[in-house]
């Protein structure tokens, strides 16, 4: 606990020590980047000491902060542990890779930056190290506030400022459903402490879920509140859209765990309604994603899917658990949590990649970039590994994960009819979303790093520095490791299992799956060594010979050029015309008219449906409504002092 | 000795994987009175390409080259977990079927990229029909296995195979057909046959796994074609293992019925490309829907039993 506050300690000084250098941008940059790495290293002591040594687990009361209804603690559990790892490895990577992106920001001032940087995680920290709802909101609140400083660093573009104030709306949103839903605990439990929260009576426990899911699923973006998120993480700078999509929408998924630890026994509805929340945001979020024509927002709209995964494995989890298979749930829930911890590590890795394109190249148009892999030979090889790593592939990391809750929802097959039925949807969605998944990222991948440059932006475009490059290399590292030696994560995870739903989960979660992961384990190095096997006998084959370079056969065409190829437009086409109904894409399209036809047009934009056809109209409607009550504000300072006068004097008689 | 017994099955898939296309070549030559190819052609491609020197698009980079080198890696490494004839492969174990299915994944992902990394229009076609047709045949395959599951109780292939028995064909016979039709469907478009995609097309537009290999010459090639009869053996063994349950003690029986079935199966495939046409393309989505609903439809049956 010593350390994980002097972690704090390093983060918010070097954060405010970062702010005072000022104009100095390489000052900044050390003091920033320094702070966080140093604080990352000293959380990450407390961290590792919770998950790997027993009985670690450490309360550090303040009594100095006491505040009415209990008092302002922090507790590392092995569950807030489980979810701080990536905080800390993440931040760490974002730190050096951010050391020489914003480094170039072109004389801009950045200490502003790194400060927030260092303050969002000093608080995503504390959100999870918090045990109360007081000092939880606060954390929550200082989280919110220092990402939207950030997304909001390239101010002059229009574009970003509506992003940011989406973003706004969305946090001040989802903090009004938690603050009803500790409302709601608090009220049934007389203490806003976590340890000591019960389950409200009746129809008050439907509510507080509710609350949990609208509140934590406007911050993880779950389908439809998911709004804000393809706007938000894209227009931030790469490294805080690495932490933001890695790290800071799991506090969303954190929650939801908390609140179903508190809320226990469950209903029987809640499940379901996890998992089909869950179905939807996995489908709708790699469905827009294969239409996305921008790298970043594609890699937003792909944390949508990732967190519909986590949702799908927690509801089956639920409804496993509420017919009494405990080790389906277990398996469910470890993969569920897995797949947080994978998300964060090749989500962070990816964009940190679409950074390094954008930083080479200047643009993240897909059908603007190609032929990269040869101008960024290892930028490009990270961020397949990422790539891979998110289409669920062996042998990395993200087919772990998936893999456990493929196992659960088949375990799920054979029991007891309900979360039988539950768990073929489950299949069904996972196996399609895997499909999905692949096609998207092989697009991705295929039209930024392989083929001929769509545009001349890409000709001049080159690796970039060794800072950057490492803050890929860590990440990719990681996903190659836990894909690689998944026992090593099972660990951890079932901890994190049973300090959140109970020994009993744990324990089968770790018993079901370890023989499996063995086994995976030693398939996924059996693949490494085929794959070093044909390599070398290539090798062999071509010894002594001199294969012949030549142009691409295009069935004879004697002149391709590259806008000839397929783009990532063409490439999703069958795909995206399937989905049509849904993604609504529109378009303009002017065809080759005549026998010597002058030009052509073809222009698909991939709209954002739900803000577009429900959100924005929703807002309207609601500012006509407010409108009529305009009256109310003036402008006149007296009256508004009347106005707080008389809202005192109301609570005071209503305590009397 | 038990070592020395796995071992054998599995040389003995990678040695005779090659001859169910050649039985397919076979089948279709008789349906269509030609004299035909050798049986053993592809035997013997696969010995000139290993010898040639291939042609590099200046275009490519090394993804180019790891394509078929994957593709091939994670088809042995696939036939790793296969049972042989009634017998768990060597690296058998429950859930090994979620394996698989992600080693074919990553084949798949690799092929496409490698096809992208040419910047050839006919090879990004093929590439985006086999990313689309993925998309259906990837549940469909999950359904049929989660049926199997289910019926027999198992979570690992071998377990499936070894506790299917002609009895469960009695007891489940709706059941099984519907999952032996999907996954013969399933086989049929994974493994480009006709209806889904005809391997002797002779036109890069209507090509699907053969426009992707259109720049791959020499060891590469040999790997693809190497890769591709190996993914044929792997689905047409969860077939034999499915429609032909058959437990003897000997193991030299159980080996020879099932090197049988296969090539049964091989002489199926052969019959269905002789009887019908290729689908038009856009059509192909729909027959893989018929497989995911024919699974669907199996799974279903056996919940509610």
């Amino acid at each position: 606990m010593v350390f994980f506050a002097l972690s704090i300690l390093v983060l918010a000084s070097s954060a405010f020590l970062a702010l005072a250098s000022g104009g100095l941008a390489a000052r900044a940059r050390i003091i920033g980047a320094g702070g966080a790495l140093l604080g990352s290293a000293l959380g990450l002591v407390s961290v590792l000491k919770v998950l790997f040594m027993t009985g670690a687990e450490a309360y550090a009361g303040w009594p100095a902060f006491s505040v009415p209804l209990g008092r302002l603690a922090l507790s590392i559990d092995p569950l807030a542990a489980f979810f701080l790892l990536p905080v800390y490895l993440l931040t760490a990577f974002a730190a050096v890779y951010g050391a020489e992106y914003l480094g170039a920001g072109g004389g801009r001032r950045t200490g502003a930056a790194w400060c927030c940087f260092n303050l969002l995680t000093a608080s995503m920290a504390l959100v999870f190290a918090s045990a109360n709802a007081v000092l939880f909101m606060l954390a929550w609140e200082a989280m919110a506030v220092s990402s939207f400083l950030l997304v909001v660093y390239d101010h002059h573009k229009e574009q970003v400022r509506r992003a940011a104030r989406i973003y706004l709306v969305a946090g001040g949103a989802g903090a009004l459903a938690l603050l009803l839903l500790f409302s709601l605990l608090g009220a049934s439990s007389g203490t806003l402490d976590f340890a000591a929260f019960a389950r409200p009576e009746g129809g008050a426990a439907a509510a507080a879920f509710l609350a949990a899911l609208l509140g934590f699923g406007l911050k993880a973006g779950v389908v439809p509140l998911h709004v804000w998120l393809p706007e938000a993480h894209p227009a931030a700078p790469s490294h805080v859209s690495a932490v933001m999509s890695g790290v800071m929408i799991k506090t969303g998924v954190y929650g939801l765990v908390r609140t179903l630890g508190w809320l226990a026994p469950w209903d029987g509805w809640w499940g379901p309604a996890l998992l089909l929340a869950g179905l939807a945001s996995g489908l709708v979020g790699v469905i827009f994603a294969l239409a996305q024509h921008d790298l970043k927002r594609l890699l937003a709209y792909s944390s949508v899917e990732n967190i519909g995964i986590i949702l799908m494995g927690l509801g089956l989890g639920v409804t496993a658990s509420a017919s009494g298979s405990t080790a389906v749930a277990g398996l469910c829930f470890g993969g569920a949590l897995l797949h947080a911890l994978n998300h964060s590590l090749f989500k962070g890795l990816l964009f940190m990649g679409a950074g390094a394109v954008m930083h080479a190249t200047g643009t993240g148009e897909l059908e603007a970039l190609g032929g990269l892999a040869k101008r960024m030979p290892r930028a490009s090889l990270y961020f397949l590994a990422g790539a891979a790593a998110i289409s669920g592939l062996p042998p990395f990391n993200g087919f772990i994960s998936e893999f456990l809750i493929f196992l659960g929802s088949f375990g799920a097959l054979r029991g007891p009819e309900a979360p039988a039925l539950w768990s073929v949807a489950v299949l069904l969605a996972l196996a399609a979303i895997g499909g999905l998944a692949g096609a998207c990222f092989a697009r991705a991948y295929g039209s930024v790093f392989l083929g001929e440059p769509r545009s001349s932006r890409c000709h001049s475009a080159h690796d970039c520095g060794a800072p950057m490059l490492a803050g890929l290399a860590l990440p990719a590292a990681a996903c190659l490791f836990i894909g690689l030696f998944p026992s090593a994560a099972a660990g951890p995870a079932a901890a994190a299992v049973s300090s959140a739903f109970g020994a009993e989960p744990g324990a089968a979660f770790l018993s079901a799956a370890e023989l499996p992961l063995a086994y995976v384990s030693a398939g996924a190095l059996a693949l490494v060594l085929l794959l070093a096997l044909a390599a070398a006998l290539r090798v062999f084959l071509l010894r002594g010979k001199v294969p012949a370079a030549g142009p691409t056969w295009d069935c004879g065409y004697a002149a391709p050029t590259a806008r000839m190829q397929y783009g990532a437009s063409s490439f999703a086409q069958p795909l995206t015309d399937f989905f049509r109904p849904l993604l609504r894409t529109a378009g303009r399209h002017a065809p080759p008219d005549g026998y010597f036809p002058r030009g052509s047009e073809f222009h698909t934009e991939a709209g954002a449906v739900f803000y577009n056809n429900f959100y924005a109209p929703a807002a309207l409607m609601l500012r006509r409504a407010a409108y009529r009550f305009s009256w109310l504000q003036h402008g006149r300072l007296q009256f508004y002092i009347l106005y707080i006068i008389g809202a005192l004097l109301a609570l005071l008689l209503w305590k009397l | 000795m038990e070592t020395l017994e796995t071992a054998t099955r599995f040389a003995a898939a990678l040695l005779l994987a090659p001859l169910l296309p050649g039985i397919v070549n076979r089948v279709k030559a008789l349906f269509a009175g030609r004299k035909g190819r050798p049986t053993l052609q592809l035997y013997y491609d696969l010995a000139k390409l290993a010898r040639k020197v291939p042609v590099y698009s200046r275009t490519t980079t090394w993804v180019f080259k790891a394509g078929p080198a994957a593709g091939l890696a994670a088809a042995v490494c696939a036939l790793g977990v296969l049972p042989f004839g009634g017998r768990p492969g060597p690296l058998a174990f429950e859930g090994d079927f979620l394996f698989i299915i992600g080693l074919l994944a990553f084949s798949r992902f690799m092929t496409v990229l490698a096809a992208l990394d040419t910047g050839s229009a006919f090879e990004g076609m093929g590439a985006s029909r086999e990313a689309q047709f993925a998309v259906f045949s990837e549940p469909a395959f999950f359904l049929s296995l989660a049926a199997l599951s289910r019926v027999t109780g198992e979570f690992s292939l071998a377990g499936m195979f070894l506790s299917l028995t002609p009895d469960s064909w009695r007891a489940a016979a709706p059941v099984l057909a519907l999952v032996t039709a999907a996954l013969f469907i399933v086989m049929l478009a994974e493994n480009c046959r006709v209806p889904a995609d005809d391997p002797d097309t002779h036109l890069e537009l209507t090509m699907i796994h053969e426009v992707m290999a259109l720049d791959h010459g020499g060891p590469e090639l040999a790997y693809i074609l190497y890769g591709a009869s190996l993914k044929l053996w792997l689905f047409a063994a969860l077939i034999a293992a499915a429609v032909l349950p058959r437990h003897s003690g000997s193991w030299l029986y159980d080996g020879a019925f099932f090197l049988a079935a296969m090539g049964g199966i091989a002489a199926a495939v052969g019959i269905a490309e002789s009887a019908m046409a290729r689908l038009r393309m856009l059509k192909v989505p729909y027959m893989l829907m018929g497989g995911l609903i024919f699974a669907a439809l199996a799974l279903l049956f056996q919940t509610g039993r």
